[in-house]
């Protein structure tokens, strides 16, 4: 019997093991954490924001989760523990807000437009919007499910232009890859997307993205466990500081 | 033929309508021997000839494969495709012959009756008992015409109670439709019913060739003699017997055998008497013997002997058939001490 | 084999299996199990018909059914050959070919969706040259969610099969030989009927797997409606938007696997 209970014993330990490891390993150094769900579009910034703000902050050590930002309203409303979430729509960060999740109301720190992205040196020879209709073209798009296709609705639905995509991507980093990897001649992801792969792309500004631009905005959340460290890192990303540091990975500024 | 730390090395020939058995201990080549004539296995050297077509001929280089030899097989497993049913089976070969399909039926449906399987033409394999697949089995085989039946082990996987009548239908069907075929055995009574001739392989060599019944009636190797279910000593041929290797004399009738000839005498389990002290009077063989084994065999008991101590080396598996009343009565038990006992007119002594 | 079937007797006294057994069973089966009643609970019922009859959905289960057919005969016809060559043919290397036969086994599909694109894609190996020659791109067609779902579902059918002609051994294409029947024939007539279950089973595996197909069809087929947007990368991208219609498509993946499996089942058995 003793050794039927010790078997069982392991085998609760292992699953407790497997669940737990994670909060184990970060545990132990630093006296807080502060827990940040970004989307994935903030990458650069927001890594270069957390050297910063633990610079500022010593014995405080941030944990960022970068994702989809509708993937990570979801866990957050199915209870995923963070302190500040940052989103790269107004309509994600509604799904947050309206479930009550989220203290006072977000700020709109930064916004973002689309960008035609082509091959370097754009063989193509795409000057604009309405080149993107050209049926010798193989184009990709976000869906329109995510934020950065719901843009490429807006732009059509202003130019009256329709585009027939090969491809509506799942996420704007793919559709950036079907570009980068040769595979579709155009794209239309985000400025800042463009900046982040250097020269193995080109973008191609076109004047109807301003139709579409993207809101970026910054909530704490009312069950976080670290409000005050959480107000300040999003006073960070508002502030000056943060403002340079987006601005120098092609957002624009908050409004 | 060489295999590794084995070598077939035999010439053998059946004559057409004629059934050749090949009996052999286990390991003696039979399933080699039967995987070459078949094609199913390439010697390295050797010349098989089907009536007039040259099959295998290592010198010149053919080997005719086991589709186009018109060599065909009754293995112990009836191995029936499971997929089709009996009717199919046994249209199969002519089928794969180019027959048509009506013709190849109505061929087995002639087939079915001539092994008394006429009702089971519509069964699957898996519907059927395992004597019932195995004379679909040899009807299957049948069926392309054969110039070669190869017969391998056909009745060793069957019931008890379906033997006798598969080896009945085999006489007919094979023996007396004059089919010419290899049968491999291990079973006197196989080759009694079934060939014409017996070859014995042992270690890869004929040791034995001959009509059946003269082959098993006076065997010449301990192998014929355990399966022809008798005993042999072997020996020199003496005056009134035959002298063992250790000067022993067993006396027994010579036959067309010459004083100084290499000879073994032969005498049937039934005809030992076996004593638990040792008898006196003559004229008597008396071998003193061990006991290896008691195993019972129908009616009788067969008490098989091993060298007793000190005693002649040469009566290791002989075998007594006694009754149960008279084990009973000598109290024995394996390792005991006995004596077998052979009146010398129960001992035929001939050349090897 | 000649046994007559037979059914299991009440009376029969089940062989005893160690108690401590049903507790790791217990708990396999419920993580498998639990998921799928979760997604059944989260099911918004009376949205359903409108979920599901929404000309993406249907567009995608019709595109779903189509490509995982199409894949599945291609697994059939290129992956029974390969599956009888590995369990009959007499190849030096032979074992190293079923390793990486078994490769999209092992590997995250989309890695086999990458590879593909480097093979296939505008810039690689071949694609390059299919442009140039026919004018050809392969990405962004259904043909190339076809060709990922065959990569993935390949070994699935190869394996089955080739399990399935080493247990039917080669005794009965013996027996065909010796009844004059040419190799040809004995594997057409014996052969594949013999090992006709095990080929089935393998079927519908196959079939199974590339209808579940995300990974390498999104990283090399991309994802168009009525084009290239099989049910699961709908459901991926519906996700997004709209998580109801997301679990609606998932619960209906569940009822065609369930159908699936239950078509495959006995075979499987029998086999």
């Amino acid at each position: 019997m003793t050794r039927r209970l010790l078997a069982v014993g392991a085998a609760v330990l292992v699953l407790a093991g497997c669940g737990g490891a994670a909060p184990a390993e970060t545990d132990p150094s630093p006296a807080r954490t502060l827990t940040v769900f970004a989307a994935a579009s903030l990458t650069d910034v927001f890594t270069e924001l957390e050297t910063r703000f633990e610079a500022d902050n010593p014995g405080v050590d941030v944990v960022l989760n970068y994702g989809a930002s509708s993937d990570l309203a979801q866990q957050l409303v199915n209870g995923g523990p963070a302190d500040v979430f940052a989103a790269a729509s107004a309509s994600t960060m509604a799904t947050v807000t309206d479930a009550g999740l989220v203290e006072g109301t977000p700020v709109v720190f930064a916004r973002n437009r689309l960008q035609i992205v082509t091959a370097p040196g754009n063989p193509e020879g795409i000057a604009g919007f309405a080149d993107l209709a050209r049926p010798d073209l193989q184009v990709v798009v976000c869906a329109p499910q995510v934020p950065c296709g719901a843009a490429v609705e807006r732009i059509e639905t202003a130019t009256g232009i329709t585009l027939t995509p090969v491809s509506e991507e799942p996420d704007v980093r793919s559709t950036l890859g079907r570009v980068t990897t040769g595979n579709a001649d155009a794209g239309l992801v985000y400025v800042t997307d463009v900046g982040s792969v250097g020269d193995a792309v080109e973008g191609v500004d076109f004047p109807e993205a301003e139709q579409a631009v993207t809101d970026y905005p910054i909530g704490v959340l009312a069950t976080a466990p670290q409000p005050e460290l959480a107000r300040a890192f999003a006073d960070l990303v508002s502030g000056a500081d943060g403002q340079a540091v987006l601005a120098g990975a092609g957002f624009v500024g908050a409004p | 033929m060489r295999r590794p730390a084995f070598t077939l090395d035999v010439s053998i020939s059946a004559a057409p309508g004629e059934v050749l058995a090949v009996l052999g201990p286990n390991g003696a080549g039979k399933s080699t021997l039967l995987g070459v004539l078949s094609g199913l296995l390439r010697p390295d050297e050797g010349l098989v000839r089907v009536g007039e077509h040259v099959v295998t001929d290592t010198a010149a280089g053919v080997h005719v494969p086991p589709h186009r030899r018109g060599v065909g097989l009754l293995a112990q497993q009836a191995l029936l495709f499971p997929h089709l049913t009996a009717r199919d089976n046994i249209a199969f070969g002519p089928r794969a012959a180019g027959v048509g399909r009506r013709e190849a039926r109505a061929r087995a449906e002639e087939l079915l009756t001539g092994v008394d399987a006429a009702a089971l033409g519509d069964r699957r394999p898996a519907q059927m008992s395992g004597g019932q697949q195995q004379r679909v089995a040899l009807a299957r085989a049948l069926a392309p015409e054969p110039a070669l039946l190869l017969l391998d082990e056909p009745l060793a996987a069957l019931d008890v109670d379906a033997t006798p009548a598969m080896r009945a239908l085999l006489r007919r069907v094979v023996r007396d439709g004059k089919q010419t075929a290899v049968l491999v055995t291990h079973s006197a009574l196989d080759a009694l019913v079934l060939a014409d001739r017996v070859v014995v392989l042992t270690g890869g060599r004929v040791v034995e060739d001959g009509g059946t019944r003269d082959v098993l009636a006076r065997p010449r190797s301990a192998f014929t003699a355990r399966i022809a279910g008798l005993d042999l000593v072997p020996g020199v041929c003496d005056v009134g017997g035959l002298r063992t290797p250790d000067g022993l004399l067993v006396s027994g009738l010579t036959d067309g055998v010459d004083v100084g000839d290499t000879a073994v005498a032969v005498f049937p389990p039934s005809a030992v008497a076996v004593y638990a002290t040792r008898p006196d009077g003559s004229p008597r063989n008396v071998l003193p013997v061990r006991l290896a084994a008691i195993e019972p065999r129908g009616d009788v008991v067969r008490l098989r002997a091993a060298a007793p101590p000190g005693g002649p080396a040469w009566v290791d598996g002989l075998a007594a058939d006694v009754t149960p009343a008279a084990v009973a009565d000598l109290g024995v038990e394996p390792g005991a001490e006995l004596w077998f006992v052979v009146k010398a007119t129960e001992v035929a002594i001939h050349g090897q | 084999m000649t046994a007559p079937v037979r059914t299991r007797d009440r009376h029969e006294a089940a062989v005893g299996l160690p108690r401590l057994l049903w507790v790791p069973a217990g708990l396999a089966f419920a993580l498998i199990a639990l998921p799928v009643v979760g997604l059944g609970l989260r099911t918004d019922w009376p949205r359903l018909p409108e979920l599901l009859l929404s000309e993406a959905a249907l567009d995608a289960l019709r595109l779903s059914l189509l490509t995982a057919s199409c894949s599945t005969v291609i697994c059939i016809v290129l992956g029974g050959p390969l599956a009888v060559v590995l369990a009959r043919g007499r190849l030096p290397g032979l074992q190293v070919l079923r390793s990486i036969v078994l490769l999209p086994l092992v590997l995250p599909p989309v890695v086999g969706g990458l590879a593909l694109l480097y093979l296939v894609g505008r810039t690689g190996l071949v694609g390059q040259g299919l442009e140039l020659a026919f004018g050809i791109t392969v990405p962004f067609t259904t043909a190339a969610v076809v060709l990922a779902q065959t990569f993935v579902a390949l070994p699935f059918l190869v394996v089955s099969l080739e399990g399935a002609l080493r247990t039917s051994g080669q005794r009965y294409e013996a027996v065909a030989a010796t009844l004059g029947a040419s190799p040809a024939l004995a594997f057409r007539r014996v052969t594949v009927p013999l090992v006709l279950p095990g080929l089935l089973s393998g079927a519908v595996l196959a079939f199974a797997r590339c209808l579940g197909e995300f990974g390498a069809t999104i990283a090399f087929a991309g994802s168009l409606q009525g084009t290239t947007r099989t049910l699961p990368l709908l459901v991926y991208l519906a996700r997004e938007s709209d998580v109801d219609a997301a679990v609606a498509l998932s619960l209906l993946l569940v009822v065609v696997a369930v159908v699936v499996i239950a078509i495959a089942r006995p075979r499987t058995v029998a086999s």
